[in-house]
Order: C-alpha cells, then sequence, then structure tokens
C-alpha cells in the first residue's frame, strides 16, 4: 500500500555506506572487541547487510577476527507467530559458524525494524541453536510502530513514519542500487 | 499448495520449493532440538483406511517435529461401502476441527474426493492411493537424489540430465507412477525396467522410456540411480494374478544381483521404497553397499513431509477452516 505521494530517497549509497561503517565501529567499541561477536543476518535484506557490517569490523580489527567466524544467518520463520496469515514463503538456510553461538554475543542484523515481531522469531530461533551470552540488534532502519518490547542497540537512521507508508530497502547484492525509499 | 494429490500436480517450481524447503527442514533435524513450533495449535489427522506403519510414523514425525498435535484415524475393519465411509470420516474430522488430513486408502483416487467433495476445508496430502500415487514417496526420492548426485547445486536446483532407472512391479506401483510424474518434471531421464505383464497398458504414454531387459538398460543408460520396486511373493501364483512364473526367474532377469551391481556406474545410487525382499529384487550385497540409500531414504522422507505439511498448513488463514 503506498501513501500515493511521490517515492523518496531517504538514505542514498553513501549515508547506507556511513551508518554500517558506524555500527560496525559501535558494535567493536560496546564489545571491546569482536572476538566473542557473531553476526546473523536476518534473511533477506539482514544477511547482505551482516556480511558488509562483517568485512568493515575484519578491517577494524585488522585481522584479529575472520568474516567466516564472524558472520551468519538466521532465518525465523518457523518461529513466527502470524505464520498462518501469510502466504507461504521459501525457508532461508540457517548458517551458523562452527564455533556456534553458544557464549557469543550474537548481534542480530536487520534491514528494518519495525512490529519486532521478525526479532522475537529471530530470539527464539536463536534459543534452539544455542545460548548467546547476549544478544544485540543492528539494523539500518528504526520505523517505530513496535508491538513488542523490542528495541535495537545500533540503528542506521531512525525515521518516522505513518503506518501506510512503506519502507522499501534496496541493496546492490539483490538489488539494482544501495537506497532506502519512504513511498 | 492447497492440497498433494499427485506428483503430477506439481510444477517445477512447486516441487522445487518443497524439496529446498526440505533441505532447511533436514538441516534443523542435526540439532539438539529438533522441534519447530511453526504448525503449534494445529491438528493434523493421519487418516489411514491402509496399514503402513512406516508412512504413518514418518508422517506423525513430521507433524510432531513441526508441533502439530497429531490424530491416527485406523479406519481399517469399516464395513459401510467406501463412499459413505469416506465422507462421514471427512464429516468427523471437520467436526473435530481437524486442520489437515494426511489419507491413505486402497482405492485410487480416495484423497482426489476427499480433497474436492466439499466434506472438509482442511488441506489434503495423499499417503498413498491404491496403484494411483505416493507423492511424498516420489518427493523423498527425488530429495535424496539431489542430495547425492547434485551435491554442489544447493537450492533451486531439479535433478536435469540425470538417468534413473526404476525395476520391478510397475503395475502395481504407485511409486513408480509417482516417480516417473517427478523426476521427469524436475527434467531427469526415466526408464522403466520391467516384465511385460507388470507394465501397465498405457504406460507407453508415460514421459519415461520402457524397457524388458535390465542388463541391456544398464548398459546403455549407465544410470546415476537404480531404484528397485518391491516384489509381492504372492503376484507369482495363478490365484495372484500369476504375473511371473518364479521367483527364481524374476530375480535372475530383474534382480540387482552382484553382477549387475558391478555393472553400474561407481556413482550410481541403490534405492527401494522398502520393505526389501533381500535375494528376491535386490541382493544383501547391493542393499548393504555404501552406495545405498535405503536408510537414508527413510530419514528424509521425515524432512520431505515437514516441508509438506508446512506448505500447506502456513499461510491458509485466509481459507475457510
Amino acid at each position: 500500500m503506498t501513501s500515493g505521494a511521490p517515492a523518496r530517497v531517504v538514505l542514498s549509497e553513501h549515508d547506507i555506506s556511513r551508518a554500517l561503517t558506524r555500527i560496525a565501529h559501535e558494535i567493536v567499541e560496546r564489545n571491546k572487541g569482536a572476538e566473542e561477536v557473531l553476526l546473523l543476518g536476518i534473511p533477506t535484506r539482514g544477511v547482505p547487510l551482516a556480511t558488509r557490517i562483517g568485512a568493515r569490523i575484519v578491517e577494524a580489527e585488522s585481522g584479529r577476527v575472520s568474516a567466516a567466524e564472524l558472520v551468519g544467518t538466521i532465518d525465523p520463520t518457523m518461529y513466527r507467530d502470524d505464520l498462518r496469515r501469510q502466504p507461504t514463503r521459501g525457508l532461508e538456510p540457517t548458517r551458523i559458524p562452527p564455533a556456534g553461538l553458544t557464549d557469543k554475543v550474537v548481534v542480530l542484523v536487520d534491514d528494518v525494524l519495525y512490529s519486532g515481531r521478525t526479532v522475537r522469531a529471530a530470539l527464539d530461533a536463536l534459543s534452539d541453536v544455542g545460548r548467546p551470552r547476549a544478544v544485540q540488534l543492528a539494523v539500518l532502519v528504526d520505523r517505530g510502530h513496535r508491538e513488542l518490547p523490542i528495541r535495537a542497540d545500533y540503528i542506521g537512521k531512525n525515521l518516522p513514519t505513518a503506518r501506510h507508508e512503506r519502507v522499501s530497502v534496496h541493496l546492490r547484492e539483490l538489488d539494482d542500487a544501495d537506497e532506502v525509499v519512504l513511498s | 499448495m492447497r492440497h498433494l494429490l499427485s506428483a503430477a500436480d506439481l510444477s517445477r517450481e512447486e516441487a522445487i520449493t518443497i524439496l529446498d524447503t526440505a533441505a532447511t527442514m533436514a538441516a534443523t533435524q542435526s540439532r539438539a532440538i529438533k522441534k519447530l513450533p511453526a504448525l503449534r495449535g494445529l491438528t493434523v489427522v493421519n487418516l489411514f483406511f491402509e496399514d503402513s506403519t512406516r508412512t504413518r510414523i514418518s508422517f506423525e514425525a513430521a507433524a510432531k517435529r513441526l508441533s502439530a498435535d497429531v490424530i491416527n484415524f485406523a479406519a481399517k475393519g469399516s464395513s459401510v461401502s467406501k463412499g459413505e465411509s469416506l465422507k462421514d470420516t471427512a464429516q468427523t474430522l471437520q467436526a473435530m476441527g481437524a486442520d489437515a488430513v494426511v489419507i491413505r486408502h486402497s482405492a485410487s483416487g480416495a484423497p482426489h474426493r476427499l480433497a474436492t467433495s466439499g466434506w472438509i476445508d482442511a488441506p489434503v496430502v495423499n499417503a498413498g492411493d491404491g496403484m494411483h500415487q505416493h507423492p511424498t514417496q516420489a518427493l523423498l526420492d527425488a530429495f535424496t537424489m539431489r542430495r547425492h548426485l547434485m551435491p554442489e547445486a544447493g537450492t533451486g536446483a531439479g535433478l536435469d540430465g540425470k538417468r534413473v532407472v526404476i525395476v520391478g512391479d510397475v503395475l502395481h506401483s504407485r511409486v513408480a507412477r509417482s516417480n516417473v510424474d517427478l523426476l521427469h518434471t524436475l527434467g531427469a531421464e526415466v526408464t522403466l525396467v520391467a516384465p511385460p505383464t507388470l507394465l501397465p497398458i498405457g504406460a507407453s504414454t508415460w514421459p519415461c522410456r520402457i524397457s524388458y531387459d535390465l542388463d541391456t538398460t544398464i548398459a546403455e543408460q549407465a544410470p546415476d540411480a537404480i531404484m528397485m520396486l518391491r516384489v509381492q511373493r504372492e503376484r507369482m501364483s495363478s490365484a495372484g494374478g500369476g504375473f511371473f512364473p518364479s521367483a527364481a526367474e524374476y530375480s535372475r532377469r530383474y534382480g540387482l544381483d552382484a553382477a549387475r551391481f558391478e555393472a553400474l556406474p561407481g556413482h550410481a545410487l541403490i534405492m527401494h521404497p522398502g520393505p526389501m525382499n533381500r535375494g528376491l529384487e535386490i541382493s544383501a550385497r547391493a542393499a548393504d553397499s555404501d552406495r545405498s540409500t535405503i536408510v537414508e531414504q527413510v530419514g528424509n522422507g521425515v524432512a520431505v513431509r515437514m516441508a509438506v505439511l508446512y506448505l500447506v498448513l502456513a499461510g491458509n488463514e485466509g481459507t475457510p477452516s
């Protein structure tokens, strides 16, 4: 559903790049390094975002961590409480680095934080895979309208929106360009 | 996907979605906690008019791994005529609030009748009907083949160009029928090998090759997978139809003995839907070899049935229930 207003780019390629660099540094700073950190992207667009943040952390930590051990994915689809209200979607793989996530600081990475239900499902999915020491949340855009007591630790941009508005995140890995569009 | 009634109904895209979903389900089955909450609060009824412990347990395990409640309804021994009995049972299940029905019936077309009669609104999954179809068996066979023959292909892959030989009692086999349909959809080349008496009329119109000679077929096709069908011993006698003269002759011409096993390409998978008659259609050597996927097929069956139940049950709230 669109508002009828023209679509407007709220984050450009450059803005996205800067936001991810900042998030990467905040993660390293807050966790005093990245040795204990595991980034888990939530499909679909959380996965390339986690990969990009991971690459920046590897760079910032100058080789003290490897991307293969730092980044994975977690698909929360099977844990959603609204599974029956949505059209069936294919499941995405869950890939946890071989060291597992027990006692790690897991940072969930997603593109847009909205109702919070995806994150809740991801938290349930995590608990079936292991027991992280702590879980943090990084999102590119926080658009508000939470339905659960969930907040992000790292936010690319706070974007106040109306419910009828639509936030579309486009990433080069999956789409033509890097941009966030509000329509 | 509303129902799963026949492997022939599946488009290539749907079939691959099921296989990809099954791969994800299989990955969760190696975890310490195997249970997923996806179908919590839903009731799956296993409606078995015909005995099949393996298939029923497989569906039951699949439903339970997805947190659904399972009711096993063994309708064997019912004396009412089949049409009425199915209708009465369906209406009972509807009243009890079944969210999905898994049905096994000796009459071909019973699942289709249940799905389209309006007696019940729940999705229907065919767990084998008469000599007609057994789509989840075909899916688990395809899943097993894809895993071994195309390990690098990952999600989205079919079985394009793979050669599969299916040997034995095609006439009475819903497994063979379902496999021909599905493997053709996925791009594989199928050859059926059977005595002429065990091929159904019209098999020549199916999307596969037909041969009466197993040795020639193995030599010419160099199959990537060979699937041996179970031989019902009672079909040998004249009372059972007299489809072939003796077990020894069948075994000599169509059994996967040591010599034929050696003649297969080194990577060829040995498959069997079970239960096996060792020494009749398959030698112990072939059945127990490291290329045999017979035991793995059973495990893959649970993942495939999880995928099917998930796909027919998720996203269905918009439909009347």
